[in-house]
Parts: C-alpha cells; structure tokens; sequence
C-alpha cells in the first residue's frame, strides 16, 4: 500500500506549489508512513507516500526511466513484475532498482497503455511523460486500489483518496445528492461519480489520458461472460483448473521482502487461501481474527479450529458495541463515503491488530463470492426466477426456506416471511436489474427520510440508469447468474467491498489486503464455469469447495454459509454509546446538513434505541447506518474538517525539480 | 385507547417513521404500500401476541388479516371474542 497524489498544469507551464503537494501527501500519509517523496516542473506535480514492501532500499518513489524522461508514482503490487523483468531486459532495457514500480515505466516505454493488458496485480498510478507533455494514470482490473481526480482552476488534480484534493483549499466541498441517491440504491455511486459534486474516480479498468489540455478515460479490461458454456467438461476437471490458478495466485501474491500475513473469517474462502499458504509455499503463517461478544454474528469456534488444523499463530480482536460506535468516525473518514453497515468497523480495527504485530501485507479471501457466486443473492434470483415462470405456483417458493435453514421459524412463518420480501419484482423478471430488486428496494428505504427539498431535488433522477448506462452490449445475452454476477462485481465489489472493506480500511493502518481470489485469470476463468458447478442445486460455491477438498476440514467445505456482518444500530444505541451519535443525529445538526428529515429521524432513533438489544429489519438497520454515516461524512468533509498534517519539508525528498523557480534559484 | 388506535399508532411508530402518518388509510394495503416487509410482519405478531395475549397461528399468517389496520381491527376483535 501507499499513496499518490499530484496535479497537471491544462493551460501553460506555471511554476509548480510544492507545499500543496506537502500537504496532499500529508492527507494520505496513513497508507504509507515510511517515505515521502515528490518531482516536479512546470507541468507536472507528483507526490508519493511509500509503505516499503518490495526492493526496501531501492525502491523510493517517484522514479523514472533511464533518460529521466518517464516519472512514474505509483500505488500497489504487479505481481509478474520479475517475468515482465526478463523479458524487457530481453529488449534492452536497462534497470536500477529491483522494484516492480519500475517495471512498469519501462513497460509503458516499450508498450504504451497496452502494458496494462500484462500486468497482473493491484495498482493505481500516473506516468508523466516530459517529452509529449502527457499524464497517464491507471487502475487495475476490478478496482483493488483506488484513484480520485478533478478538474479546477486549470489543473487536474487526482489522488489515492479524496481528502488529498481536498488538501487545496479552494476546491469546492459539497455533497453530490445524486451520488447519494445510487448510494442508497446499489450500497455505492457508479464511477466517475463519487459523494462529492466535482469529485471524480477513475472506474476499475481504465485509465485516463492527458495531453494539450483534455483527457479522456478508456476501458482496458471487463468480465465478459459465455453466451454459451462448455457443458462436456466434467466437475472435476473445472474443479483442478481452478485449484492450479488458485495455488500459483497464492504464490505470486507472496512475493514480498516482508513477512506476509492471512486473514482468517471462519468461512470457506480464506481458510481455503490460509491452507494454500500453508500447503505449497514455505511461508510460516500468522492469522488474524475478528471475534463480536454478540454472539449472533462470532465465528471464533471455527476461525480456532482451521488455525489448529493448519498450524499457525493465531491473533484475535474481540469487538463489541461500544468499540464499534468509537471507531466508526474515523472509518467514515477513510471510507469517504456513507456506508449501510458497520462491517467496516471490525476490519479496521483489524488491521491496527495487524500492524501491531509489524505485519504490512495480508492475504484474504475476498472476490470468490462475486467469481464463483457464493452470495445469498445469487441462489435467490435463480429461485425467484423459477418461481416467476409460474407465479401462482404452492410450492415453488417453499425452496426459499431452504436458503435460510438455520432462520428460527416455522414453516408458515418463514413462508410468509420469505414471499412477501422475494415477491418484489417478480413480474420484472426481464429487467437487467432482476436480481438486485429485493436488495434495492430494501436499501432504498433510506431515501424516505431525506428532507421534502431533497426528495424533489432528485425527482427526475433515476438511480437503476447509473448502472445500466454503462452495460456491455452483450449482456441481456448472458446466463441470469451471470447477469446477477456482473452487476455484483460492478457495484457492491468494486464500491464497497474492496474500497470501504477492503482498500480504505487496510490502509488506514498502512497494511496491504492481497486477494487470491481476484488474480485477472482466476476472474477470466471463473466466467467460463458453468453456472451449474457455480451453484449445484442450491450448494454455492460447489466448484471451489471440490477444489479444496483436500486441503480443507469438511467442517468447513459443508458449513452453511454465514455473511460477515457486525452489530449495526445496536452499536450506537446503548447506555454507554459515545456522545458524537446524539450530536450527529440532533435536531440542529440535521438541520444544518438539511438532508434528513429530523422527525423522522428522532422516530427512527427512538425504535432502535427501544430495540437496543433485539435485532432489528436490515431496513431499519440501514436506514439508521445510511443518516449516521452521511451525517459524520458532512461533519468531517465539509462542517468541521480536520486540519492537513503537512510532511516536513526535512523528510519530503524531492527527487526532480526542473521548475522555473528551480532554474532561478539555481541562476541567483 | 381503542384497538384500532392503538394499532395504527404502533404502525406508524414501528414502520413509518420515514413516512407522513396521514399518507395511511384505514383500508390500505400495508404490503403494497410498502409499510410492512417481511421483517415487519415478524415484529407485527410479535406485538399482536403481547399486547392482546394472543396466540397468532401459522394459518392466520394471511393478509385478510394482517394486510391492513381494518383487517387487523377485525382480526384481533375476532381473537378475543
């Protein structure tokens, strides 16, 4: 992990604002504590935060190529770096440094933007080319590391997180309600959109050209799936490919010079890259844990079991409550976005625990859930589409049940529980959007609190168009779970479980989430594999578990799957709950925000804080997360930001200043 | 307070608080209008069988009694009579 930050003249050469750069680095400085770097002229500003991970004396950033041409800053890991070494050697070029960050210059030398089509790995970054007057800046495939931009006052500025843009202080810092409204639709705005008016990311698998004074973005890279599948193909041969893909990922993803760490959840896919670990590489594992004192959401009993059946040095947090509700600010400050569960919050503390014990790097499971269709959505929308062919039918809604075999209800109950919730859309069974529509509708019941002025401020916005806009042409030709999985992949993956569970939350301790399981072939391959081996009958995940069947516990591989939730409004509504939750939700701070309606906000408050220990509908759970979470988003970004810690001019080492305020100290 | 009173107020205190109590009839579908889900209905029995010391059967899980706050009025004089 590190971090990038830097801008790029649009109009003519101006001397370059070094200590704007200082402090758009300062703002970030969280993803990478060990060095600060910068290069400069009158173009062009680029700034590195660098959490040393590979080629520790050598690998200081920006960095450029043999001439001095190419100055790259650069955030992430390409794993085949050593292989694309080789063969650029091969063609004559000449390297100084044992980095990966270099291989990517001379690979952009010698490829242009096709180098991206080789780089296997997690990445954001942005070459400057001296010689053309040109910026390219990059993110990998499915959006592992991130990158933001703006354009204001004649410069393009962009960064790893918001908050270095918002280190100049004349950029305007205002909600984009429309940003919301997809937020509390589909959990995340739809790239180049953020929360932000006027703030921008780059989507995942694209980059973005400057030069002359205009840029555009491109698409390198999507999952594209089969019209048709390869049906001849036995289980067991899908089953050993992915085996192959999965152990030589693992090993790529150890390349590192410090020692490499695994998370370990209790659940199949990472006691599945854990085990791998263990099984093919010489790697001595530590695994790390998040435990909840609220009993319904710990899987402690099985996270100890696959740490003792592998054999490795256990580490544990054990949240509760109150924890929850104290960090939770600050993963809002890191997330840069609302967000409709805590489930960040343990994963942050998480990584405190991790770096605690001076680990920088962690292998995780995430991704197989979206690759290999192990989501609770994925099995609803095949039932919900067999149960659509024949609506009025008795039984073909009884196999809801067996989705929720552990739900403590009976069977009419559950019946009745099921159906009303899954029946929504059922009628919609074209929409490209199908399988989403019970999510959607649950989510966007947060929207019934905003204020009167905002709810007709986005009467004509349709938040289902963000989405669809940007659909390949081939889609409505897909498989349905293939639809589902690709909608899964663009949204919930890409905006919140790789940046505010993943990325943001990783790097707010400098600790570095590697993920086996979104290694581009592993993703390309997992498009080819029949949805039958993805969900068998109604087993998910069928064709991994058959890969991992010998190096995995059948406690684990026939477990019933538990998503990874963490206490939500329960967090903040308790005896001891930290004063910030009253402030934020007062009368007079909703009001200044003026995006909920206060009344309904105190009435919502008042049935969580009745239901402090009851568990409580996702709906009202949501809606209780959407407004605190937008509320401390206002407060720390716009109401009350907290001021830039800028790096010391001592420790920001400027590799490069051809500026003309370089030229005439060097003059005088 | 009177049956129907205290239903609608525990409706429109357990499930519309983002919504205007009087956008709510007596007669209206608490499913179609989006005021109950399937976790409400949960928290809907839990409430009927507390308050009036009823037991809700498996088979009265049905929205001609549950659907709306004339069809709850109904069901639950039918319960205690």
């Amino acid at each position: 992990m590190c971090g990038i930050a830097g801008y790029f003249e649009l109009g003519s050469p101006t001397p370059p604002d070094k200590d704007l750069v200082r402090r758009m680095v300062g703002s970030i400085r969280h993803r990478g504590p060990d060095e600060f770097g910068a290069f400069f002229d009158n173009r062009c500003a680029l700034g590195h935060a660098r959490l040393s991970i590979i080629d520790l004396a050598g690998g200081s950033q920006p960095l450029s190529n043999e001439d001095g041409s190419l100055w790259i800053t650069y955030n992430g890991e390409i794993y085949n770096y050593l292989e694309l070494r080789k063969e650029l050697e091969a063609s004559h070029h000449y390297f100084r440094t044992r980095s990966d960050t270099e291989v990517i210059v001379h690979a952009f030398e010698e490829w242009g933007a096709k180098c991206l089509d080789r780089f296997n790995g997690q990445f954001a970054f942005a070459i400057y080319d001296s010689r053309d007057g040109s910026l390219f800046l990059a993110r990998d495939r499915l959006g592992i590391r991130p990158l933001f931009y703006t354009q204001h006052g004649g410069r393009f500025y962009f960064g790893s997180e918001i908050k270095a843009l918002f280190a100049e202080p004349s950029i305007l810092r205002q909600i984009d309600l429309k940003g919301l409204d997809e937020t509390f639709t589909w959990w995340t705005t739809a790239p180049p959109r953020t929360a932000f008016m006027g703030i921008n990311e780059l989507p995942a698998a694209s980059y973005l050209k400057i030069q002359n004074g205009k840029y555009n973005t491109k698409s390198y890279w999507d999952l594209e799936y089969p019209e048709t599948y390869n049906r001849q193909r036995s289980a067991a041969s899908w089953a050993e490919e992915l085996h192959e893909l999965l152990v030589d990922s693992v090993r790529l993803r150890l390349r590192a010079d410090v020692p490499v760490g695994a998370y370990l959840s209790g659940g199949l896919d990472s006691s599945a890259t854990t085990s791998l670990i263990r099984h093919f590489t010489d790697t001595r594992v530590e695994t790390f844990s998040i435990a909840f004192h609220d009993k319904a959401y710990d899987e402690s009993k099985y996270q100890q079991q696959m740490s003792d059946y592998l054999g490795t040095r256990h580490h544990q947090i054990k949240c509760s409550y109150r924890d929850i509700a104290e960090v939770f600010p600050a993963v809002i400050r890191h997330a840069e976005r609302p967000i409709l569960r805590t489930a960040p919050a343990p994963l942050y503390l998480l990584s405190k625990l991790v770096r605690d014990h001076e680990f920088k790097v962690v292998l995780t499971g995430e991704g197989s859930d979206e690759m290999l269709g192990g989501y609770d959505i994925f099995k609803e929308t095949l039932i919900r589409r067999f149960w659509a062919r024949n609506p009025d039918s008795a039984w073909r809604p009884l196999l809801l049940k067996r989705l929720y075999p552990t739900l403590p209800l009976s069977a009419a109950r559950a019946r009745f529980y099921l159906e009303t919730f899954y029946k929504a859309g059922l009628e919609q069974i074209d929409e490209f959007h199908f399988s989403h529509i019970p999510r959607i509708n649950t989510t966007s019941k947060v929207k019934d609190y905003f204020t009167k002025d905002v709810q007709a401020e986005l009467t004509d916005y349709d938040p289902l168009k963000a989405f669809k806009r940007d659909l390949p042409n081939q889609f409505y030709s897909w498989h349905h779970l293939a639809r589902a999985q690709y909608l899964e992949a663009k949204s919930l993956l890409a905006g919140y479980i790789l940046s505010s569970q993943g990325d943001r939350m990783g790097s707010a301790h400098a600790v570095e989430g590697r993920f086996p399981f979104l290694d581009h072939r592993i993703a390309e391959f997992a498009t080819t594999v029949p949805p039958l081996y993805k969900i068998h009958g109604l087993n998910e995940k069928f064709v991994l578990k058959k890969a991992m069947a010998r190096e995995l516990p059948p406690e684990i591989t026939k477990r019933v799957k538990q998503p990874y939730m963490a206490p939500d409004s329960n967090s903040f509504v308790q005896e001891d709950s930290p004063q910030y939750v009253s402030e934020m939700l007062s009368e007079e701070s909703l009001v200044k925000t003026g995006l909920f309606n206060p009344l309904f906000v105190q009435k919502l408050r008042d049935k969580c804080s009745r239901l402090s220990h009851a568990h409580l509908s996702f709906k009202d759970n949501m809606s209780f997360l959407g407004v605190l979470s937008t509320q401390l988003l206002v407060d720390q970004f716009i109401n009350n930001p907290p001021e830039v810690n800028i790096i010391d001019r001592k420790k920001f080492k400027v590799w490069h200043d051809q500026s003309i305020e370089a030229a005439e100290q060097h003059r005088g | 307070m009177d049956t129907r009173t205290e239903l609608r107020e525990f409706i429109v205190d357990n499930f519309m608080m983002g919504t205007d109590p009087n956008e709510l009839s007596d007669s209206g579908s608490l499913l179609d209008l989006g005021i109950i889900d399937s976790t409400g209905v949960l928290e809907l029995v839990g409430f009927l069988e507390e308050k009036y010391s009823i037991k809700v059967e498996d088979s009265d899980l049905v929205p001609e009694n549950l659907d709306s706050i004339d069809n709850l009025t109904k069901y639950i004089q039918g319960k205690k009579s």
